[in-house]
């Protein structure tokens, strides 16, 4: 099998579809890996790099895509570069099917069977493949660095001899991958970072990450069978507009992060939130592309409004660290397809079935939904009857009273009947009773071995009843029993007190 | 000759040494002080007992104690600490032999014709609880020898209406036991004979019916045995420093059982009685997700990127003998500067205190080595959890399906840390024959394989 990876037509789009890093794994994979000249250079990896990880170089795009059985891209295929493909090629690239009907009809034409890597399912299994998650990490991280570039100060709180520095107040809207990204990097960064979902579920993972859980107080979950938000109530929106409000008076940096697969992102920012803003705030909105989370965002642009907010609608890629992170995705699904060996396309895999967008010709698109995460039951209240309490300890007591009573009983029917030799031995009994029960309970746990070894030892004890039993006389059958008892007692104790000091050696600091 | 007031005094002596002895094993630092207090006890007691009055046949009895001494020497030089259960059940059994021994002794002593009335009656009770308790420990003990040495099946042997049959049996030997009471002179023998017979039966059908897994409790319980033999033939013999001692280790061993029973959630009763109760209670829960395996190499890629690291072993460990490379593991972790402890779960392993043993063998500092509440707070912030041949004790279901057949029971909570690797020879399930969800999780990996071959694996891409 021939894995081709061409240089990215779009002169804009920085990443590439391999790393030396993932070339290696491709190659142990099982697969010969071809890349065009040059692929790589605008993620600042060379063409020495690839070949020394084992890869070919070829010189234009014809020769690469008439070579390869499977082309790995990043970018969709543009028509120039569907009409190079032949029959049966394989692409994995983004695609946007729902976006792009025009592209998908042109690539069943061609009998091509395009995955389109965005259509991944959000499913457990296929995490290590979503590269939106991978993406959204990225563009997390980076809102951050980006905000705390245009941000005059610094985020995190300082005591300085020059002065007192209040740490920067960041708010994060949209708690899904890049939103907890951001979290993330904010809190590390030293800022009071507190973010806003309307999936009341997400709550946990955003304490978790570091930042504070803002809500509004009206019953209403965002959640949905697909994994993303849903669109919410009048209601509710108008008390997220007025919380909105209430925040961007007293924040720093709001990074915005909500969108809807297919549609325009929900505009959540509006002028008069972005009017009560202090000068020097920043926005940034990893929503620019699909229309903005703030109505004042210019898609691909930087600029500061006329009260000094700055407002962010461009992110560099980090091509490097996505270009590594979008080839392991794509490593991970041609491993799930069975490596170049057992290459297959089963489209009985819920995996593949969904991504696999045209397949021998046909549009495989939409597919059937898929529910993601089943909805959690909800946890029963446990009721705490205040009386239950006070019930038990008083039967607590009354057990108590009634055992000692038993005890006290039993005590005196022995006294009634027994010797006073056997009473004598009876209290003894009882009190050595009490003292090991004390005595034990202070063992380190780590030490049981060495107690059960040494009580072994020490049980041997019982020699004692065959010493006084031997007599002169060996062929008495009382000192041939007592002779037997005494030597597997002794056995006890020297093997006992010796395997425990033997343990207790090696226990060191 | 000593006189036997000397003779009490020097066994008061000895019974402060022992208790102190047991005191001394709460930290690390004074157990050794406690071994060597013990040492000096047991030397006291005997050679009072020898110097006392009425003490014949010293010759036989150095001999009995020089071969005795040449084969416990012998023995506690050559056993491995993987096999520390085996020998602590078979020295179990030794005291239950003994304690039988010396109650028909005890019975043949021309003074028991002498005594009369109740005093005649009482002794002999003390003569047939004596036998019995040892004739049950001593037979039991070597069925769980038998079990963890795996020359017997560690199934457990169920079959209906054994409780019945074991009550019935018991029943016998109180009906034997005052017709044996009631006989003139040693005329009863006969009795005391069979009933160390049913006793025997009893011990073995007893284990018989608790599984390899159950084993710690039975350890423990036997040892409590034990201690109740000693103290029921110092009794016997009118003699305090026996049961002093008895008492000691009886409540010791009871202890450690109730400690093991509370760790897997289990009544006493039921684990003594055998099997798993009365089972699952309602359907299992469906596993949701996929078993993810992972190379050695890429363990060792996880290993080296994280920066803290809790190890979590089990009974796979012990067999496998992994416990060396698994310290050549930690040596080549912290050398990178990672923090990296061991986290055991009470009942791990076959013996209380197992893993501990075990991991002290292979020359493993113990202030690395945590208790499960200690590590269950730390991992949350763990990066790799490493769980090496342990099943149920990791197993989310005990927390949260009701429907368990190990729900309550306390649980190391690994996959809570970022990422888990399951070390094990297959999918096969636990002791307990419950399907563990850990393995589906998302952030559990799988690595199939012996423990001892793995880790060195993982070892050679760490160097």
């Amino acid at each position: 099998m021939k894995v081709g990876i061409p240089s990215e037509v779009e002169q804009q789009e920085l990443r590439v579809a391999a790393t030396p890093k993932t070339v290696l794994r491709l190659i142990k994979q099982g697969f010969e890996v071809y890349i065009q000249k040059g692929a790589g250079i605008r993620a600042n990896y060379s063409d020495a790099a690839f070949i020394e990880s084992g890869a070919s170089i070829l010189g234009t795009a014809e020769e690469l895509y008439k070579t390869s059985d499977v082309i790995l891209k990043v970018l969709a295929p543009s028509e120039a570069e569907i009409d190079l493909m032949h029959e049966g090629t394989v692409t994995l690239s983004y695609l946007w099917p729902a976006q792009n009907p025009a592209l998908l009809e042109k690539l069943a034409a061609k009998k091509v069977n395009a995955i389109a890597m965005d259509a991944i399912p959000r499913i457990s299994r296929a995490q290590k493949m979503d590269v939106l998650s991978s993406m959204a990490n990225i563009a997390g991280y980076r809102s951050v660095i980006e905000s705390a570039n245009y941000f005059g100060r610094f985020l995190n709180g300082q005591i300085t001899a020059a002065g007192k520095v209040d740490p920067a107040k960041v708010l994060v809207i949209g708690a899904g991958v890049a939103g907890l990204a951001a979290i993330g990097t904010a809190n590390s960064l030293g800022a009071i970072v507190r973010a806003f979902d309307t999936r009341k579920e997400v709550a946990e993972q955003i304490q978790s990450m570091g930042a504070k859980f803002l809500t509004v107080e009206i019953e209403e979950d965002g959640a949905t069978a697909s994994g993303y938000s849903k669109e919410m109530s009048q209601a509710f929106i108008d008390a997220e507009m007025a919380l909105f409000k209430e925040q961007a008076a007293d924040v720093d940096i709001i990074i915005t992060t909500a969108q809807i697969p297919g549609r325009d992102a929900p505009k959540l920012i509006l002028a008069d939130h972005v009017a009560v803003m202090k000068p020097g705030s920043v926005i940034v909105d990893l929503a620019a592309s699909s229309g903005g989370n703030c109505v004042l965002t210019k898609n691909n642009e930087v600029y500061t409004t006329d009260n000094g907010v700055t407002i962010v609608g461009k992110l560099s890629q980090l091509p490097s660290q996505a270009s590594q992170l979008y080839g392991n995705n794509l490593c991970h699904l041609l491993d799930d397809m069975g490596k170049a060996e057992g290459f297959n396309i089963n489209m009985e895999d819920d995996v593949v079935k969904r991504a696999m967008v045209t397949f021998n010709g046909a549009i495989n698109w939409p597919p059937e939904p898929l529910p993601v995460s089943p909805p959690k039951p909800k946890a029963v209240e446990k009721v705490v009857d205040p009386n239950a309490a006070k019930k038990a300890a008083k039967s607590k007591a009354a057990s108590l009273f009634l055992s000692l009573a038993g005890i006290g009983a039993f005590l005196f029917l022995l006294g009634l009947v027994a010797p006073s030799d056997f009473m004598g031995h009876f209290t003894v009994f009882v009190l050595a009773v009490f003292v090991g029960w004390q005595v034990i309970w202070n063992v380190s746990h780590s030490l049981h071995t060495p107690l059960m070894a040494v009580t072994n030892a020490i049980s041997g004890i019982i020699i004692i009843g065959g010493l006084l039993q031997t007599t002169n006389d060996i062929s008495d059958p009382i000192t041939i029993i007592a002779f037997a008892a005494i030597l597997v007692a002794s056995i006890n104790i020297v093997g006992g007190f010796l395997v425990t000091h033997r343990m207790l050696k090696m226990f060191r600091k | 000759m000593i006189s036997s007031q000397i003779q009490t005094a020097a066994y008061l002596f000895a019974a402060i040494l022992f208790i102190l002895s047991l005191g001394g094993l709460s930290s690390q630092e004074s157990a050794k002080r406690g071994v060597l207090f013990g040492i000096i006890g047991m030397a006291i007691a005997i050679l009072s007992t020898i110097l006392g009055e009425g003490v014949a046949g010293q010759a036989y009895i150095i001999v009995a104690i020089a071969i005795a001494s040449l084969i416990g020497i012998i023995v506690a030089r050559k056993v491995e600490m993987t096999s520390m259960p085996q020998l602590v059940a078979i020295l179990h059994s030794f005291v239950g032999l003994a304690a039988v021994l010396v109650g028909f002794g005890s019975y043949l002593d021309p003074e028991t014709a002498l005594l009369e009335g109740s005093a005649h009656t009482i002794h002999l009770v003390e003569v047939v609880i004596g036998v019995f308790i040892g004739a049950v420990t001593f037979t039991g003990s070597i069925i769980a020898w038998g079990k963890l040495e795996g020359k017997i099946m560690s199934k457990p042997l169920v079959y209906k209406g054994r409780h019945a049959v074991n009550i019935i049996l018991v029943l016998i030997s109180i009906y034997l036991g005052v017709l044996f009471a009631g006989a003139p002179g040693v005329e009863g023998l006969i009795y005391l004979a069979i009933i160390a017979g049913i006793a025997s039966f009893i011990g073995i059908m007893l284990v018989m019916a608790i599984g390899g897994a159950d084993m710690p409790v039975v350890v423990s319980m036997l040892n409590s045995y034990s201690g109740w033999a000693a103290a029921a033939a110092g009794f016997m013999l009118g003699n305090d420093l026996l049961i002093v001692t008895g008492a000691l280790v009886g409540s010791s061993g009871a202890i450690l059982s109730i400690i093991m029973c509370d760790a897997m959630n289990r009544s006493f009763i039921s684990v003594i009685f055998g099997g798993f109760g009365s089972g699952p209670t309602g359907e299992a829960k469906e596993m949701e997700g996929e078993v993810t395996s992972a190379t050695h190499e890429e363990v060792a890629e996880m290993l080296k990127e994280a920066e803290s690291v809790i190890i979590v072993p089990g009974y796979g460990m012990a067999v496998a003998k992994a416990q060396y490379p698994v310290h050549d593991l930690v040596d080549l972790l912290q050398k990178e500067g990672k923090t990296v402890c061991f986290g055991i779960h009470p009942v791990a392993g076959r013996l209380p205190g197992h893993m501990n043993v075990l991991l002290a063998e292979a020359n493993v500092p113990y202030d690395i080595v945590f208790e499960m509440e200690e590590v269950n707070a730390d991992l949350p912030k763990t990066d790799v959890v490493m769980v090496i041949g342990a099943n149920d004790i990791v197993n989310p279901g005990a927390e949260d399906d009701e429907s368990s057949a190990i729900y309550g029971m306390p649980v190391i909570q690994v996959w809570n840390a970022k990422k888990v690797i399951v070390m094990k020879r297959s999918m096969a399930a636990g002791y307990a024959g419950v399907e563990n969800p850990l393995f589906y999780k998302d952030n559990a990996d799988m690595l199939y394989g012996d423990a001892k071959e793995s880790v060195d694996k993982i070892n050679a891409f760490l160097r």
